[in-house]
């Protein structure tokens, strides 16, 4: 049981769902000390691979090996005693319990019949993240922490159960870049003691962490090779099957009059203090205006404040000669505001209704659609055909269930639905988010020509190269209050960091 | 002073039916299961409990023991019902609500029917004698109020430190709080959820049935259709009330029984208001305490009502 992992091997897994082939005869290696990145696009079948691993799903066909001796895990507590732990992109872990507890909920070793030994779980937690430099709370409730904190919690949870093999299922995926860096060298430190498998779609993190990588596309292995033999470029050339390069805004200034501005606008956060203090900011007609900062700076409530859906304390929000403050949501619609919003599953789409519903969430009273208050489904049909195929939204038909897509097509029924009304200024607020290459390059086209049509563009994101390579000014928040506003010019990868950070100069 | 004494002194006996079918409910809730159907469990344990005694007494002494017995059989029939219904809500992912809606029917119906097949009309059983406690309950004020009851309100009271202990501090209360609040997460760390549910479910049915048990023997000594009175219902607002917390329950429980026997007594009275107006008076407490005290909901299990299904993501 205690024996070390030297070999671990998949061998030809087949792993069938309903209607789509998931895992087609994947095999893949990762020895002792080794870490492997798993590289796909979203829907390529590395997570299916993986919950195959822990004993979530049953492979069809196929089989796994340690140290070349054949393993059947029924079940992840299996997988656990073989010394395999996973941290999933979602993190699981219990909100009205402390890190203890959830520790607890997998140490088998404290669970005496009618008595759980906390003391020693909270000492095993205790005595993990000292050694591995993970500093974690154990009596701090998981709602009170921070998404870089949970992931910490994740970390030390997998390693108390005793993983020497870790899964880490895309973890940088709603961390802040400087949690990213410090993952990643610590990572790097517990490399010694572990073996790591590394899901991501991220190809500097991949670089800088990995030795091996092995690209999978839809369910199969499409190409493996040592890390340090190939440029990024190179990779995600592989990984997407065509040359990848991210659109850049190198067009001249449009120079458009001002649009939308926002004048000493204060608003509160749901915990009530100031989230937006005094805010100023210019948009003009045909510019992308990025804001960079570290989220939760009062980037979602500015969003909300200037779309209807959360109230201003004081300042002005004009937007085409019209004050926006206090307006109702459908105010703000009808006067040719656009909207991506952060939570695309939340906000963006009402997930259980069909693709072509969720295309006409905002006008559905509109005669387009619609006459004596009936739907008109002939035209909602055509019109949900037609952006399919514009934004190349895949999906069976667009009579299935929002919700049921991946990230990158939810996010594109969403883009389609806000360009295609002919707004006059959109709001982008962490577009890409969680998406592969592919459709953070289609969104990025988007949003160019958008921009090349006159209309401006304010676009939220905490992804550098998307705010330097996309926007004619960078505007820097930093708690409810512009920092700075840099040209294109000035914007570079550490000029920001800097003030994102704080720091004035 | 004495009546005030006496109402408390009722008080204490008449919380305990809500007191055991509310925890009941909430190691249901806890686990993410939702069971309106607290009331039905409730009516077929009053019936069975006090039918063991009547058959064997027909309205005379009984032998204590038989009364025991019958509790323990309306204990093993509520956790039967419980049974059933995860059969029905867990396994088939059939709508909470409406199950729950089903089950009280049929609880309350088929207890009224067996009764009037086996029993027939009202008919008195004579239930558990008091037993003071010694010392304790020559205490003035305090000895009568909290210490001159039957053994079964000692044990309800008993219970409600046990049921922190059991949420709190095992390894089967861990998992009951995890698989209401994020089944995932408990899949991923090797419980079975829907197993923990089955088991939740048959604790909380056959407290349920205790609690219909101890109305029937302990408290009206009888059985009617109307026996229950929508207890089963109240016990469910209790665990909102309280915040799916034993003591916090108990509390709420305590509190819709001091209403209810203030308007005993205040009916007493003879005041010239109609008596459907103070009968009300307990089940308004009830709706005004419960959106006074719904705000804060953090500790909620946060699925409550939602069938979990490994393969299919939310």
């Amino acid at each position: 049981m205690e024996d070390k992992i030297r070999l671990l091997s998949m061998e030809h897994i087949t792993k069938r769902f309903p209607g789509v082939l998931a895992s087609d005869d994947i095999s893949i290696k990762v020895k002792e000390g080794e870490i492997l990145a798993l590289v796909g696009e979203n829907g390529a079948g590395k997570t299916t691979l993986m919950n195959i691993l822990m004993g979530i799903y049953q492979q069809d066909e196929g089989v796994i090996k340690i140290n070349d001796k054949e393993v059947r895990f029924h079940g992840p507590e299996d997988a656990f005693k073989a010394g395999i732990g996973m941290v999933h992109q979602q993190y699981m872990l219990v909100p009205n319990m402390n890190v203890t507890e959830n520790v607890a909920l997998g140490y088998k070793k404290a669970w005496k019949p009618f008595k759980l030994d906390i003391d020693s779980v909270r000492k095993r937690v205790v005595e993990v993240s000292e050694h591995y430099g993970l500093y974690v709370n154990p009596d701090a409730y998981i709602w009170q922490l921070s998404v870089g904190e949970q992931q910490r919690v994740e970390l030390v949870k997998t390693l108390c159960l005793g993983a020497k093999f870790l899964i880490l299922d895309e973890p940088t995926s709603a961390l802040t870049p400087q949690e990213t860096d410090e993952l990643i060298l610590l990572l790097k430190k517990m490399k010694d003691e572990l073996s790591i498998i590394f899901i991501s779609h991220k190809l500097n993190e991949v670089k800088a962490l990995s030795d091996n990588f092995t690209i999978l596309r839809h369910g199969k292995v499409v190409f493996e090779g040592k890390t340090s033999d190939y440029a990024p470029s190179e990779i995600a050339a592989k990984m997407t099957g065509h040359e990848v390069k991210l659109p850049e805004n190198k067009e001249k200034d449009m120079n458009g009059e001002v649009v939308l501005s926002l004048k000493d606008v204060c608003v509160k956060s749901d915990r009530g203090f100031l989230a937006l203090d005094h805010f100023n900011l210019d948009v003009r007609a045909g510019e992308i205006v990025g804001l960079a900062g570290v989220s939760g700076n009062g980037q979602r409530e500015l969003a909300e404040a200037i779309n209807g859906l959360r109230s201003v304390e004081c300042g002005t929000i004009t937007f085409l000669g019209e004050d926006l403050a206090n307006k109702s949501p459908y105010y703000v619609i009808d006067h040719g505001m656009g909207y991506i919003p952060e939570e695309r599953n939340i906000e963006g789409i009402v997930p259980p209704f069909a693709i072509r519903e969720n295309f006409i969430l905002k006008d559905s009273d509109k005669s387009k659609f619609s006459q004596f208050k009936f739907l008109k489904k002939k035209v909602i049909n055509e019109n949900a055909e037609t952006l399919r195929k514009d934004f190349d939204i895949r999906c069976p038909d667009t009579a299935t269930s929002a919700g049921s897509l991946s990230g990158g097509n939810i996010q594109k029924v969403i883009l389609a639905r806000e360009i295609t009304r002919a707004p006059k200024f959109l709001i982008a607020v962490y577009p890409t988010r969680g998406l592969d290459l592919g459709a953070i390059e289609f969104i990025h086209e988007q949003l160019l020509k958008k921009r090349r049509e006159g209309i401006g563009i304010l676009l939220i994101s905490e992804e550098l190269d998307e705010i330097i390579n996309l926007s004619d000014r960078v505007a820097v928040i930093y708690k409810g209050s512009i920092q700075k506003v840099l040209k294109h010019n000035e914007a570079t990868r550490s000029s920001l960091g800097i003030l994102m950070a704080g720091v004035k100069e | 002073m004495d009546v005030l004494i006496n109402i408390l002194a009722m008080t204490v006996p008449f919380s305990v039916a809500l007191l055991l079918a509310s925890i009941g409910e909430m190691f249901n809730q806890r686990a993410g299961v939702f069971n309106l159907g607290c009331e039905g469990i409730m009516a077929i344990g009053a019936f069975v409990g006090m039918l063991i005694p009547f058959l064997v007494g027909r309205g005379g002494a009984v032998p204590l023991y038989y009364n025991f017995v019958g509790i323990i059989l309306a204990a093993l029939l509520g956790a039967l019902l419980g049974l059933f219904f995860g059969l029905v809500c867990v396994t088939f992912r059939a709508p909470q609500g409406i199950a729950g809606i089903g089950l009280q029917m049929f609880g309350v119906g088929t207890a009224g029917t067996l009764f009037r097949h086996f029993v027939g009309g009202t008919q008195s059983i004579p239930g558990l004698p008091t037993m003071p406690i010694p010392a304790l309950s020559k205490i003035p004020v305090l000895g009568e109020i909290f210490f001159s009851h039957n053994i079964m309100v000692y044990l309800a009271f008993i219970f409600v430190p046990i049921s922190c202990y059991i949420l709190f501090r095992t390894p089967w209360g861990l998992k009951v709080r995890a698989v209401g609040t994020y089944p995932r997460a408990a899949d991923t760390m090797g419980i079975n959820v829907n197993r923990t549910r089955y088991e939740a479910l048959m604790v909380g049915g056959a407290l349920a049935g205790i609690a219909g048990a101890y109305l029937s023997i302990c408290q009206a000594k009888m059985f009617s259709d109307e026996l229950i009175a929508g207890r089963g219902f109240i016990a469910v607002a209790l665990v909102y009330f309280g915040h799916w917390h034993p003591v916090k329950i108990m509390l709420g429980a305590l509190l819709f029984s001091l209403a209810q026997t203030i308007q005993y007594n205040v009916q007493g009275l003879g005041l010239s208001l109609p008596y459907e107006f103070f009968v009300m008076l307990p089940y308004l407490v009830v709706i005004i305490v419960l959106s006074l005290t719904s705000k804060n909901q953090t500790m909620s299990p946060a699925s409550l009502g939602k069938p979990f299904n490994r393969e299919i993501r939310a």
